[in-house]
């Protein structure tokens, strides 16, 4: 079975107009509008504090739109909790928990076993398939206490991969992972989306967002929206972080500051 | 001489064999919750629940009513009263907890200090009384372990869920704040149902002591659980004996074994466990592997 032949909604994955998230009355973003289409991948970038989280914790219905029009998968965010799957952006460490890295990636199955379904071989295939392709399996008897940071961060995107969604929201998913491993989450990624996956990635890697096909750039607003060329500029990157690197004519390295408002002045 | 020392006690005498009874269930019982409360790092409420039921059990003797109904009105009381604060204060949770857990303790003191009648009842309530366990005891106490291991187990997902982190719980369709909330009544209710054995006080080091020694050692919930149960009926086991043969309070006796088998524990095992010991000793558990899946589509869909 694959995504593809259970994808159910016709519509947009994800569509957001006038959209204002944030934690209980106090808005991080306002005016958010975006579409995201079955089998594309929308990038969040900004910097730490820019928003990115929140809007993906209100997508995952982990906290309410304090305003605005928002639909997942054709309903309210939360409304099928086994099309999409959330990555957090941190991991539980330093304390001891009684679970092997395969544990943690049965419970993406959690969601459509319920309280007490009993895990078919689907279930158990579909655990041992992510492990793998996230080059897990290896690691399937290990305590979690005991894996490395990567290695961690791996067996939890096996989790977020586990759960056969149609929807992806995932929280910085290529932190602490070596070059190695982020090929790998990358094809995967690649992988999911042509089989109609769609995803939404915060981001502060700029080579992961001008590979997907839409980015939102973020700094407690919209600063930019639309393709990863039209977004990723370096003026809308020097607004936003302050700071940016290009290389010039020579083929030197250029990193300019944005030192208040001669920061736009310098950029081309 | 064996028989003599470690089993005719229990055969011998009624009284030893319905307190070891009791013991076992509340070995059981807390194994079950304290458990969770280890994992979850719930031991500062479950202190505070523990010494909150004070209060109503020392109300319920006044009135003349059954104790465990004073400890649930008490455990009741403070579960409400620390989610009211929260809210309402903004105060973290452990300040709520602390300030509820000293105001309910003081409440109880209070009662009981202006009623000389049952001055004697608070050494009880605090330490239980173990060897004066009754049939009807045992039966309240069987009936609620059986209730917690079932409710236990048709929430284990969602309290697994709740161990790595209350999001993950509410993006798997579980609601974080019901299931948290059921815990919590599990751990009132295995307070209450225990207080009559071993006491408010000392049930709080049953649901600790035997829980923690059994995550030193294990890598599975469900052997956690297990291993925790036994654990903790080796201390009702030992520590009966130990109050039998040494003339030492019963309750006392036990929460000291089972605080000793942990602390022996600790020094068994290899300083940072056998993960870190392995990485101190530079072996690396997997390569991480380089390249792109070719059947990254098959790998996470069902």
């Amino acid at each position: 079975m694959t995504v593809a032949s259970h994808l159910r909604s016709s519509g947009p994955v994800v569509e957001a107009r006038s959209l204002s998230v944030g934690y209980g009355k106090g808005a991080v973003i306002d005016g958010l509008d975006f579409t995201l289409e079955r089998g594309r991948v929308l990038t969040l970038v900004g910097a730490n504090g820019s928003g990115k989280t929140t809007l993906l914790k209100t997508l995952a219905a982990l906290l309410v739109p304090i305003s605005g029009h928002l639909r997942v998968l054709g309903a309210a965010p939360g409304a099928s909790p086994t099309r999409v799957a959330y990555l957090a952006q941190f991991h539980p460490t330093g304390f001891i928990l009684p679970l092997r890295a395969i544990d943690v990636v049965r419970m993406a199955r959690y969601a459509s076993l319920g309280l007490l379904g009993r895990a078919s071989r689907d279930d158990e295939q579909a655990v041992e398939r992510a492990m793998d392709v996230m080059t897990v399996s290896e690691l399937r008897e290990e305590p979690l206490d005991a894996l490395s940071g990567g290695q961690r961060q791996r067996v939890f995107i096996a989790q977020a991969l586990a759960r056969g969604a149609e929807l992806l929201l995932l929280d910085e998913p290529a932190a602490n992972l070596d070059r190695g491993a982020r090929e790998t989450y990358r094809g995967v990624v690649r992988d999911l989306t042509r089989a109609g996956c769609s995803a939404i990635v915060a981001t502060h890697d700029l080579e992961e967002a001008a590979c997907s096909d839409q980015a939102l750039l973020l700094a407690q607003r919209v600063v930019a929206s639309g393709t990863p060329r039209e977004v990723l500029t370096a003026r809308a990157l020097l607004s936003t972080f302050g700071v940016v690197a290009r290389h010039g004519e020579d083929g030197v390295l250029v990193v300019e500051h944005d030192h208040g408002c001669d920061g736009d002045r310098r950029m081309p | 001489m064996i028989h003599d020392a470690l089993i005719a006690p229990f055969t011998a005498n009624g009284f030893m064999a319905n307190a070891l009874a009791a013991g076992l269930l509340v070995a059981v019982v807390c194994g079950i919750v304290g458990t969770f409360v280890v994992l979850r790092g719930l031991a500062f409420i479950g202190d505070a629940l523990a010494h909150g039921v004070l209060p109503g059990v020392a109300v319920a003797t006044l009135l003349g009513v059954p104790g465990m109904i004073g400890a649930a009105v008490g455990a009741a009381t403070m579960i409400v009263g620390i989610g009211f604060i929260t809210r309402r204060s903004r105060l973290s949770g452990d300040t709520a907890i602390g300030l509820l857990f000293v105001g309910m303790l003081a409440l109880g003191v209070a009662i009981v200090s202006r009623s000389g009648a049952f001055s004697g009842d608070l050494v009880r309530i605090l330490f239980g009384e173990i060897l004066g366990v009754t049939g009807r005891d045992l039966l309240a106490q069987l009936v609620a372990t059986v209730a917690i291991a079932a409710v236990a187990y048709t929430c284990r997902r969602p309290f697994l869920l709740l161990c790595i982190d209350p999001e993950q719980a509410d993006a798997s369709g579980f609601s974080s704040r019901l299931f948290h909330g059921i815990m919590l009544a599990l751990i009132a209710l295995t307070v209450v149902v225990s207080f009559s054995t071993v006491g408010t006080l000392l049930v709080f080091g049953m649901l600790l002591a035997p829980a923690a020694t059994a995550a030193l050692f294990s890598r599975r919930l469900g052997t956690m659980i297990a291993l925790s149960s036994v654990i903790g009926g080796g201390s009702v086991y030992g520590g009966l004996l130990l109050s039998f043969h040494a003339n030492i309070a019963a309750g006392a006796s036990i929460t000291l074994v089972a605080t000793a088998l942990f602390l022996g524990a600790l020094a068994f095992r290899r300083p940072g466990g056998g993960a870190h010991a392995r990485r101190a000793a530079g072996q690396e558990l997997a390569p991480s592997a380089a390249g792109t899946p070719s059947s990254a589509r098959e790998g996470a869909t069902t």
